[in-house]
């Protein structure tokens, strides 16, 4: 028996798992038509390869990564793309981004694919192709798998020791990767031996909540089947105890440090799903294209669906009959989930739950009071962080403090909010101030950029006023040196004419473009030279401040 | 007692070398406050603060001879953290200071005759271009200065605030209704 270690803090709401998992997952139906946005992963947004009118193949590139983080995004299924624009999409900003709309054809028209022999490929080639895939995190924060792949430069080892696959799933409502578990145990199995393989690492440890016997028993079984040494451990059900750090502890003891990442310190981490489309992609040659969603709360039949990436949201609640009195979706769970504002929005690789809610279900949070400083917020942290401190730094705006007590360790996981008294809610001034921290730094960037862009021209003036300075006296020279020589040789007439005849051109001829000015554009002239000798002026005077 | 004399003033001497040595050897460049006030202001250089330039706006600032409050690209932002990095007042913008939202500057490339008045006007070389040639603002480097605008013979140019896309979104501070105890 394995020792489990316990993180801090942590919370037990309510798991309200068992109304989803009744049914198998069920296969939803061909919806009328598909919205594919280009980013359904972090980092950039993929390059569209299609035009409106193309048609396309399911399992066609549409969208080319584009950038060092970013992920491929393919047709879900063959038709005709009738737009390339930007739709409505579920983002708590709730702007538009852009997106392929596809109407499917009904004919499910697979692009030829095939196997890869993983065995036998480099695994930089095995990491291009998974790019190409568009796999990618699936446990919330679609980070593109490939590079959490990629070989450590820092670490001694240069591999990883101890790969995590993470069946915790501790959010409540959601099933989809407890139901993913009891029915394709065996790809997923699959799927981590790869994932080991290409990471080398040494012991693969598959961490699943006590809440989820079925799951555990069929991924053991799968185990056990397939020969594997990989150890199937079960953890307390606590919440966020799905979440990779606190995952990391519960299984190894190790704490991941502030600002570092798993693989600092020899441990990598993937989710049970990723694991199951990393299998399907190079088992099976298939990209990412569909995936499962729990479709739960305030619903006559609560059950998973998989579902084809770019269904519409609103088809999925239909499928799942939501009750009349349901009046807001949320996307993701309870806890870390976001309420959508329209329900005209795509569903992406990151949706993982619908959940229909009431003000029955979810009683909307009361008033917030002031912080009465109880510490219970930091009791509950799983990141052991202080929530009120951070709460007062971020509420005043004090975002240098915040970030000095560790903003950026907390995990938005929102226990500090389920637990607070006066109902503050927390995590929005936590997302609030990261929000603008990362702004700030940004604009720092620019005005550094700006800074050199700036400092460089004024060099730049400063030279050409040397080598103009260089050439005058050069000229000078010559001049001098031709006079002294004229005075020996007189003129011959020949280059006399010339040079009379080149002055005589000159003085007639004008740029065409000052002929005849209208008095308007003639006080616009005299307006431009004034112009032109303040910006002389202030050049001439910002290269003598550099000076001084 | 001599030996202790003695002892005392070989100490001196060495120390004496070591921190003559050293101010030679770090030496600090230029004024470290115009550095760390030049690394507040937003490097737009647009002149607006009527020194040609932010460093020149820096220098002002450092020597004692200008107001914190004089850059409108800052924000009330910019003079807070002035405020705090000088241990002044804040003092908020004086007259009808109006802060505008960031923009780009932008040629209609149909009009353009080519005569570089922009490309000498800019300070941040962000317009590509050459005499009696069609020129053009590189977006992303441009400050949003706007001293290209009124040099323009044929106001071509127009300022085109950028608009929020989801990539520079930020989150709002939360609404919260805050029901103080009575
Ligand atoms: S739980 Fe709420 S009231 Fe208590 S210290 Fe934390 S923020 Fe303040
Ligand atoms: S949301 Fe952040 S601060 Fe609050 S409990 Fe979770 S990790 Fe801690
Ligand atoms: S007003 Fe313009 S030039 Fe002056 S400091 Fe501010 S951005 Fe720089």
């Amino acid at each position: 028996m394995r020792t489990l270690y316990q993180f801090h803090g942590g919370i037990h709401p309510t798991g309200n798992k068992t109304q989803s998992t009744q049914c198998p997952i069920a296969r939803m139906p061909l919806p009328s038509r598909l919205v594919i946005p280009f980013r359904q992963h972090a980092g950039e947004s993929a390059k569209p390869l299609v035009r409106a009118g193309d048609r396309v193949l399911k399992g066609q590139l549409i969208g080319m990564p584009d950038g060092f983080v970013s992920s491929a995004v393919h047709a879900s299924t063959s038709g005709t793309i009738a737009a390339i624009d930007m739709q409505p999409i579920a983002h708590p900003s709730g702007m538009p981004d852009l997106c392929a709309t596809l109407i499917p054809d009904g004919r499910e028209e697979w692009v030829p694919h095939a196997a890869v022999d993983y065995l036998g490929s480099d695994p930089a080639e095995l990491r291009q192709y998974l790019r190409l895939s568009g796999v990618v995190g699936l446990g919330g924060a679609v980070f593109p798998c490939d590079l959490k792949l990629r070989p450590l430069r820092g670490h001694p080892n240069r591999s990883i020791c101890t790969l995590i696959l993470n069946g915790a799933e501790c959010e409540p409502y959601i099933t989809c990767d407890d139901m993913l578990m009891r029915e394709r145990a065996a790809e997923i199995v699959q799927g981590a031996e790869m994932l080991r393989f290409m990471l080398e690492a040494g012991e693969v440890l598959i961490g699943i909540e006590d809440n989820k016997p079925e799951a555990i028993a069929a991924m053991r079984q799968a185990v056990t089947d397939s020969g594997l040494p990989f150890e199937v451990i079960v953890v307390p059900t606590i919440y966020p105890s799905g979440s990779a750090k606190q995952l990391i502890r519960i299984l190894t003891g190790l704490e991941v440090p502030s600002g570092k990442l798993p693989t600092d310190i020899g441990v990598q981490c993937f989710n049970i799903a990723t694991s199951y489309s990393v299998y399907r992609a190079l088992a099976h040659g298939e990209p990412l294209l569909s995936r499962i969603v729990t479709v739960t709360g305030n619903v006559r039949q609560a059950q998973n669906l998989e579902v084809l990436l770019g269904t519409p949201v609103q088809e999925l609640i239909a499928l799942g009959e939501a009750l009349p009195d349901t009046n807001r979706y949320i996307m993701g769970g309870p806890m870390m989930g976001m309420e959508l504002a329209s329900t005209d929005v795509p569903l992406v690789k990151a949706g993982n739950c619908i959940i229909a809610a009431s003000d029955k279900l979810f009683p909307p949070a009361p008033p917030a009071l002031p912080c009465i400083r109880c510490t219970r917020c930091a009791q509950a942290c799983p990141a052991d962080l202080q929530p009120m401190d951070l709460y007062w730094f971020a509420q005043s705006r004090d975002f240098g403090k915040a970030q000095a007590f560790s903003l950026f360790d907390c995990i938005e996981c929102g226990s500090c909010s389920y637990v607070c008294p006066s109902h503050i809610p927390l995590v929005q001034y936590f997302q609030f101030a990261k929000s603008e921290i990362r702004a700030r730094e940004q604009e720092k960037k620019a005005a550094d950029h700006a800074r050199e862009r700036h400092e460089f021209r004024e060099y730049r003036f400063e030279r050409e006023k040397q080598e103009k300075a260089e050439k005058l006296a050069a000229k000078e020279r010559a001049v001098r040196e031709a006079v002294a020589a004229s005075a020996a040789t007189s003129p011959q007439p020949e280059i006399q004419a010339a040079i009379d005849r080149a002055k005589e051109q000159a003085a007639t001829v004008e740029p065409k473009n000052t002929d005849n000015p209208t008095p308007q554009q003639q006080s616009e002239i005299a307006g431009i030279e004034a112009q032109r000798e303040h910006i002389r002026e202030l050049a001439k005077s910002s290269v003598e401040h550099t000076k001084d | 007692m001599l030996s202790a004399l003695l002892v005392m003033a070989i100490i001196a001497i060495v120390l004496g070398a070591v921190l003559g040595y050293s101010a030679i050897k770090f030496r600090v460049e230029g004024n470290p406050l115009v550095e760390k006030i030049d690394a507040i202001l937003p490097q737009t250089q647009c002149g607006q603060c009527g020194y040609p330039g932010c460093r020149p706006y820096a220098e002002a600032i450092a020597s004692g001879e200008a107001d914190i409050n004089l850059c409108p690209p800052g924000g009330e932002e910019g003079i807070h953290k002035l405020a705090d990095l000088l241990g002044m007042e804040f003092k908020t913008f004086g007259g009808n200071t109006v802060i505008k939202p960031k923009a780009v500057a932008f040629i209609d490339e149909n009009i353009c005759i080519g005569c570089t008045l922009c490309f000498q006007a800019c300070p941040v070389d962000a317009i590509a271009g050459a005499a009696k040639q069609m020129h053009t603002i590189i977006a992303y480097e441009c400050t949003g200065c706007e001293l290209c605008v009124a040099p323009c013979p044929v106001d071509c140019i127009s300022m085109v605030p950028i608009e929020e896309k989801i990539t520079t979104w930020k989150r709002k501070y939360p609404e919260q209704t805050l029901v103080l105890a009575q």
